[in-house]
């Protein structure tokens, strides 16, 4: 019985093959499907990154002042989980030693390829300068006040750069917000191809659309404003300090409008493909009604989709007469609903894309392994690595004992 | 109105194309060289793959489903065990349509127990309900515009250009890729090399002037192998072109297969 239970969750006790409704190709008849959980987690880590720099645009290209309390925690963030956006791809090759490769000697007809130096543009030449001139003058006045180890950290980010007048912070914030305009589109680039990737491969109706990669940059921006707004949370209640109500509602508002295109334009794929009806239409209705009602039905469209929506919606209409105590529970359930939600919506698009036979006869059944490269714990692991990323980089950047003009979290 | 023509362009214009016409040869004997030097495929080193071009083609009404050539393939190439395959046989069975039902056919029943190597099961329909029954071959179909090369990231796979579509070991990464982009289950992650693998013609044999394996011991000739740059007197390929009306498989997907098929039925995809 306990055997049953588990393996209804997950294969953990034993290995459970997977089983076939109808006909696959023989070569389809793997134990699981090719593109497994790593590659789940690699577009959504992506898409984090791109709604999290998003975010910090509003404060830096929109001058969206309620949400400067953010925007460092944001590109922070961004950065975080940009530094282990790759790492998901890298284990799933099959010659993780050959990955240069993709740089060195790029076939520039393929989406994959170019990931390379999209990834590498948006990490060294947006994210990191755009950090850095953000961070610099800070680094100057920290390395001269705090001792040891951390101070000498401090003095290294300078690079030697120890200006500290005013014109020069005058260019940092030029700089800065220069990068900050090539970023927006650079983010749409990131988490665009990596939507081009799934839809670019017509031998599969589940992937093969032209809205991919649009449905990629909206559910991308959904769960990077949902993860700041959750970041943003946790470090104000670990800190015990009180939420700036303003920013929260400004960033609940942006999540809102957020949520809504990105609803508008999934429900729109769904309406083409359910009116044009196409070749594997009826195994693609098949799978969403059986295989992944979990993930679809549940989670991605009434987790992830419809409650944040009723939720955020009403806050919109009657903001003034909910009590900020519930104000801000219902943001957080939101934004964790959200961030679910956005989990569910890769998985459907990645392992629903595989559960079905490229001949359109069969189903299959897939269990994911809980020790192995493909299973739970890496999966567990990979997501939290950003985090305990993060919170080295809060410690050392936002911590609360170092003075700082720039714009960050909790500022008395 | 000024005559912007002067001699120094005119001089230079020529010079670009002189030099354009004596750079062609040199860049395309360098890229020969370096295909030669970084490619690597299991042609012998004197093989010229721009002079030969081959195709085959499938003649399924004459398959009679005995699996000998999944087999050999797999003896052949050293394909693991287990579902992987750089060939095989499916087995249709497409059923009479209920009495009254108005419809002109009934279910297709679509399978291929381990490749077809060992045979197959009794029919899980009576025979008498059976309308008709008939075995399709398939294997790389060599498309004109295929879709695993195109999405290959390194480059690792690619059009010869002797028709084959190659898989440089030493060269692919193991991403998968090619094997979500291939439209007809081609493609398979190999256990043991832990890299893309597929049909490459048996380009051992081929570039050594012998048959794959496949096409050797089918006892039918529903596999026709040839070199359309080198036809035999009587080609059995040019000859099968010839007799029969073809088709390609999924072909409102453009990649455009020259692996053509004769005696299939609409059910085959």
């Amino acid at each position: 019985m306990t055997n049953e239970v588990a393996n209804a969750v997950t294969n953990i006790v034993e290995v459970v093959m997977p089983h076939f409704e109808g006909y696959a190709y023989p070569n389809e008849a793997t134990q699981q499907p090719l593109w497994s959980v790593l590659i789940v987690l690699y577009p959504y880590i992506t898409g984090l990154v791109a709604g999290a720099f998003i975010m910090a645009s509003l404060v830096r290209v929109f001058n969206v002042k309620a949400l400067e309390p953010v925007y460092r925690l944001s590109l922070l963030t961004a950065f975080a989980f940009l530094l282990c956006a790759p790492l998901p791809l890298l284990f799933h090759l099959g010659h993780p030693e050959r990955c240069y490769e993709v740089m060195m000697t790029p076939h520039l007809t393929s989406p994959m390829a170019i990931f390379g130096f999209v990834y590498a543009w948006y990490l060294m030449a947006v994210l990191l300068l755009e950090l850095w001139f953000d961070y610099r003058r800070d680094f100057v006045v920290w390395s001269e006040t705090t001792p040891g180890f951390q101070g000498l950290l401090y003095r290294l980010f300078t690079v030697g750069v120890m200006d500290e007048s005013d014109e020069a912070a005058q260019l940092d914030h030029k700089y800065g917000h220069i990068l900050s305009i090539v970023g927006i589109p650079s983010a749409f680039l990131l988490h665009g191809y990596v939507g081009f990737i799934f839809g670019s491969v017509k031998a599969n109706p589940w992937w093969g659309n032209v809205l991919m990669p649009i449905i990629f940059i909206m559910s991308a921006m959904v769960s990077g404003i949902a993860l700041c707004v959750f970041n943003y949370m946790v470090l104000t209640w670990i800190r015990r300090k009180k939420v700036d109500m303003r920013c929260l509602d400004v960033m609940g508002m942006y999540l809102f409008y957020a949520l809504v295109l990105d609803a508008a334009i999934e429900a729109l794929d769904w309406i083409h493909r359910i009116y044009s009806a196409e070749e594997g239409f009826q195994v693609m209705q098949y799978m969403a009604r059986e295989k992944l009602f979990y993930t679809l039905s549940l989670g991605q469209v009434t987790c992830g989709t419809l409650i944040p929506l009723i939720l955020l919606g009403l806050l919109q209409l009657i903001r003034r007469r909910v009590p900020e105590l519930q104000r801000r529970r219902m943001y957080f359930a939101s934004a964790m609903l959200i961030l679910i939600g956005v989990l569910a919506m890769r998985w459907n698009v990645v392992i629903g894309g595989q559960l079905f036979s490229k001949s359109l006869r069969g189903i299959m059944g897939y269990k994911m392994e809980f020790a192995g490269l493909e299973g739970w714990l890496m999966g567990g692991v990979l997501l939290c690595l950003p985090f305990v990323i993060l919170t080295v980089m809060v410690k050392l950047f936002l911590s609360e004992r170092l003075p700082t003009d720039g714009h960050v979290p909790h500022r008395d | 109105m000024k005559n912007n023509v002067s001699r120094r362009s005119v001089l230079g214009k020529i010079t670009a194309a002189v030099a354009g016409v004596l750079a062609a040869p040199v860049a395309k004997a360098a890229k020969t060289v370096t295909e030669k030097v970084l490619v690597t495929t299991e042609a012998p080193k004197n093989y010229d793959p721009s002079k030969h071009r081959w195709a085959m083609a499938i003649d399924a009404s004459r398959c009679i489903g005995c699996g000998f050539c999944a087999e050999a393939c797999k003896k052949e190439n050293h394909v693991p065990e287990g579902p992987y395959f750089r060939t095989w046989v499916e087995r249709y069975i497409i059923t009479k349509p209920a009495p009254d039902s108005g419809a002109a056919r009934g279910e297709t029943l679509v399978d291929c127990p381990n490749g077809g190597m060992h045979g197959y099961p009794e029919p899980s329909v009576p025979k008498e309900e059976i309308q008709h029954s008939f075995f399709v071959p398939k294997l790389c179909n060599l498309c004109k515009h295929s879709p695993c090369t195109q999405v290959c990231p390194v480059g690792a796979t690619f059009d010869a250009p002797d028709g084959a579509v190659l898989i440089d070991p030493k060269y692919c990464i193991g991403c998968g890729f090619c094997i979500q982009a291939c439209p007809y289950g081609c493609r398979f992650l190999s256990p043991v090399t832990k890299t893309a693998e597929k049909c490459t013609l048996c380009y051992h044999r081929i570039t050594r002037g012998l048959k794959p394996a496949c096409v050797e011991v089918c006892p039918t000739q529903a596999r026709i192998f040839g070199d359309m740059k080198n036809p035999v007197p009587d080609d059995p390929l040019q000859k099968f072109y010839q007799n029969n009306l073809l088709v390609s498989l999924k072909p409102h997907l453009g990649t455009e297969p020259r692996m053509l098929y004769a005696g299939i039925d609409k059910e085959v995809r």
